[in-house]
């Protein structure tokens, strides 16, 4: 029969399955005298009745059958991991398992405190190991906490990461399960890992060591001191100390990162003695489990505790076939997001302004065709650099609004896993403060019939000084409005179509719902008792920086490429007597030849052919799935963008159905009544803006701009992502 | 950043033909609704469907209720599905509703679509072949498939 608890001590060997990975290797060296922390296996019995008695098994099948895996960006796999984590938050142990439960946890632990571990059927399997993909909870205390921690434990199980290596690790909504270890935290004055094998030798064997607990170690805030060791007889072959300078330690609840004391920053963490029996320790596990190990362990008085081992793998690379899993090691830690903001506002915004406005302060119709040719290839050059640095420091720093969502619905458990977007929103976007321009130079429209009619008719509006200087200051600011896209249609004509279209709808409709942020903040903090407000604090300045960057660094990156486009344009347009090579077609080295040899005929990349649609379609669309991105419900007329034509001729009220919404598109927001987007995710731009705008939106809609026609009726339902067609 | 020219093979129609032949196939059952006097009404019925999925066939008595409410409003819809009935249904689930026009089938057709029926339902030649049984035949209009819950398609045939 299986049981729902298991002491470490007296499990059987077929106890195996329902304990997991981890409780097997730690119950196996206990058996064999090593000291490990004493404590209690959850197993997946546990988990199977939660999951089946409260109804969560098939919302969890839902959640993740909403569409194909294939189809499934990484941030939607993170947002419907969220969904999934909130579920679980919100979603309270039946009574029977908590009577079942709580007397042994009680009596095993009382109030002192423990740490809450995954540990999942194969998670450490030699093959593969998905360690760190699943999560630990340190310093939890009283058996209510711990219930509540076995729960987010669980809730682990559907990861963003796991999600994403669910074919290797053979997760399944029906029969996958999750066991948790509860042990006793051990609150050392030295921790570490021992590599049972040198990666890079293995006649070797590696021992990090830092003071205090290892959290910071294993996720990279706290330096270590490293030592080399011959794997044979332990001699020690090398010792890197370290400028030591933080160490982690237990706080009121969780753990704490805090400044080393000065007399210990001279300290090496470990005396050669203890060197040596860290080495023991890793052979002994080596020996017991027949392979080198990985092996976590602390010192607490004198006392060698082995916390964690595991077989020496690597972790599965597919980076060359699946680059989801790359976003997905963008997982920031708090240290980690503090230092990449830093670097972001300090650093790289305040340079990336200065090449932006150097670039477009050379006009491209001046050049001649030599010097244009040279400014095709720098300014391309220049694009490439900060699109690479974008995708280095930028994209992962919204990694910052995860965080705080998680902080945030941990503590608040709202029943939307989003409504701590409400604490993010802003007017200082970017791309807002263009909008609200553009609103300005519509509200002058609407005032003056006079101007309304010369900007209906696209007339002279050189007269209208207050409207000109506006235009004027706006191309300032943000260059003309189609540039971000393909084509780069260098007038006013552009603004003053938008204009048109703006001033036929009643002004002032900008921010969708009223917000009194202070007011949310402050609800938000007292939440947290003490020093913890102080982090949250931090935790959501970050998650705001986040937020606004994520949009305005596009802009900034637009500017750039504004360069890019009218250089191209400028040398397309020279060249249009030479080739019959459409615009667009040709390539930057193909341009570039053809500026410098006034003989060459630039020819046209090869376009693949168009192959769907050869049938007549019979099949149309009544009703489709994305996600909620933005409350709320709407009907109207969808048009579909395709190019910069549609943007143009975009009218009031219209529902804005796109690929993707780029922040160089964002400037007809304002006239959309609803916003449907192919690519998923709940923060992207486009349900950024949505949000800003109060604006029903669904994203991760598949084929959208194939299966939506401009023109036809639809209704965008927010509240549960999908999107009816009439 | 640019608008690409995306052209994604969107679900074909020629696919979605294949997995609405498949669940016809597998199906032996189906909810025929048929409308008296503005009244609805639903029957459990066994049905075939054509090669071609234009055509879906049931048997019928002359006495029933549904056969009367055929007389006076040919205009009927199927609801054909493969649920299990657990809660995986809805996640796991596909229902088709089909829509059309249904008329008894003549003896000189009968001989194809009879073929047809006896095939999938052979257990119920005995009743096909009874005097006061009537051959009946669907022309299918439209399809609506769900699936993904949500996941709405219409696919046109008639």
């Amino acid at each position: 029969m299986m049981n729902y608890i298991i002491p470490l001590e007296s499990f059987a060997e077929h106890d195996a399955k329902q304990i997991g990975g981890k409780a097997y290797s730690l119950g196996v060296l206990l058996a064999r005298g090593i000291t490990i922390p004493p404590g209690l296996c959850i197993t997946t019995r546990a988990y199977d009745t939660y999951v089946r008695s409260t109804g969560l098994l098939e919302r969890i099948s839902m959640e993740l059958s909403r569409k194909d895996f294939g189809d499934m960006r990484w941030e939607e796999m993170w947002d419907a991991s969220l969904r999934i984590r909130n579920m679980f938050l919100n979603t309270p142990m039946p009574s029977s398992l908590v009577g079942v439960l709580k007397g042994p946890l009680e009596e095993a632990f009382g109030l002192r405190p423990v740490a809450v571990r995954s540990s999942a059927p194969g998670e450490d399997s030699s093959k593969v190991t998905f360690a760190g993909l699943h999560e630990t909870y340190m310093n939890v205390r009283g058996v209510y906490s711990i219930l509540e921690h076995i729960r987010l434990v669980w809730a682990s199980l559907w990861a963003d990461g796991a999600l994403l290596y669910r074919q290797e690790m053979g997760l399944d909504v029906t029969t996958s399960a999750m066991a948790v270890v509860v042990q006793e935290l051990i609150d050392g004055e030295k921790s570490g890992v021992a590599f049972g094998e040198n990666p890079n030798d293995e006649t070797q064997v590696v021992i990090e060591a830092v003071h205090g607990l290892n959290q910071g170690l294993v996720d990279g805030t706290v330096e270590p001191d490293q030592w080399i060791l011959e794997r044979r007889g332990g001699r020690i072959l090398s010792h890197t100390p370290v400028k030591r300078e933080l160490i982690v330690v237990p706080a009121t609840v969780g753990v704490h990162l805090e400044e080393l004391d000065p007399g210990m920053r001279e300290v090496p963490p470990l005396q050669p003695d203890e060197v040596g029996r860290v080495y023991e320790l890793a052979m002994k596990a080596g020996d017991v489990f027949g392979s080198p190990q990985d092996v976590e362990w602390t010192f607490l008085q004198g006392d060698l505790f082995l916390l964690q081992s595991r077989p020496i793998t690597t972790l599965p690379d597919r980076r060359s076939t699946d680059d989801r899993s790359w976003y997905l090691t963008l997982r920031r830690s708090f240290g980690n997001l503090r230092k990449l903001r830093d670097k972001i506002e300090n650093e790289l915004l305040p340079e990336m302004i200065v090449v932006a406005q150097a670039l477009s302060g050379k006009d491209c119709t001046s050049l001649n065709d030599h010097e244009l040719a040279e400014e095709i290839l720098r300014s391309a050059e220049i694009y490439d650099s900060w699109e690479k640095r974008y995708w280095r420091y930028f994209i992962p720093f919204a990694h910052g609004m995860r965080l705080f969502g998680q902080v945030y619905n941990d503590t608040v458990r709202p029943v939307d896993p989003y409504e701590f977007m409400d604490l993010l929103v802003t007017s200082d976007l970017l791309s807002v403060k263009r909008n609200r321009m553009l609103e300005a130079m519509a509200e002058l429209a609407r005032k003056d019939y006079r101007l309304l009619a010369a900007v209906k008719v696209r007339g002279d509006t050189s007269e209208f000084r207050e409207f000109t200087e506006l235009m004027d200051g706006f191309i300032d600011a943000f260059g003309d409005l189609s540039c971000g896209v393909s084509s780069c249609s260098y007038d006013r004509e552009s603004i003053k179509i938008v204009v048109r279209e703006l001033a036929t709808r009643p002004s002032g409709r900008e921010q969708g719902r009223p917000r009194d942020m202070e007011k949310l903040t402050e609800e938000f903090l007292s939440l947290f008792p003490g020093e913890m407000s102080l982090f949250a604090a931090e935790v959501l300045d970050i998650a705001r920086a986040s937020y606004r960057l994520r949009d305005d660094d596009n802009i900034y990156l637009g500017r750039i490429k504004r360069q890019v486009i009218l250089a191209r344009q400028e040398g397309e347009r020279r060249l249009a007597l030479r080739t019959t090579a459409a615009p667009g077609t040709i390539s930057d080295q193909e341009l570039v030849r053809a500026l410098q040899d006034p003989r060459y005929v630039p020819q046209a990349a090869v376009v693949p052919e168009e192959t769907a649609g050869a049938k007549p379609v019979r099949i149309r669309a009544r009703q489709l799935i994305g996600q909620p991105a933005s409350r709320g419900i709407v009907s109207g007329v969808a048009r579909v963008l395709e190019g910069m034509d549609d943007l143009l001729s975009f009218k009031a009220g219209e529902i804005l159905v796109c690929d993707a919404l780029d922040p160089g598109m964002t400037f007809i927001v304002p006239l959309a009544s609803g916003i449907v987007e192919r690519r998923g995710g709940m923060l992207i731009h486009g349900a950024i803006i949505a949000r800003e705008y109060g604006l029903p939106c669904v994203t991760g809609v598949p084929d959208a701009t194939e299966l939506i026609q401009t023109g036809c009726r639809i209704t965008v339902d927010g509240y549960l992502g999908i999107v009816i067609l009439s | 950043m640019d608008f690409t020219l995306r052209k994604v093979a969107i679900s074909e129609p020629r696919k979605l033909t294949e997995q609405l032949h498949e669940l016809f196939f597998t199906q032996p059952l189906a909810v025929l609704s048929t409308a008296g006097n503005g009244q609805p009404y639903c029957s459990l019925i066994a049905f075939a469907a054509t090669d071609d999925i234009h055509n879906l066939v049931f048997a019928t008595t002359r006495s029933t209720r549904k056969y009367a409410n055929i007389q006076n409003n040919a205009r009927v819809s199927l609801l054909i599905d493969n649920r299990s009935n657990e809660v995986a249904d809805f996640h796991n689930a596909m229902a088709v509703t089909a829509t059309g026009t249904v008329a008894e089938i003549s003896d000189e057709e009968k001989a194809d679509l009879l073929g047809i029926y006896l095939k999938k339902h052979p257990y119920l030649e005995e009743f096909v072949m009874s005097p006061s049984c009537a051959l009946m035949s669907v022309w299918v209009q439209n399809y609506y498939v769900v699936r993904r819950f949500q996941n709405v398609m219409v696919l046109h045939v008639g």
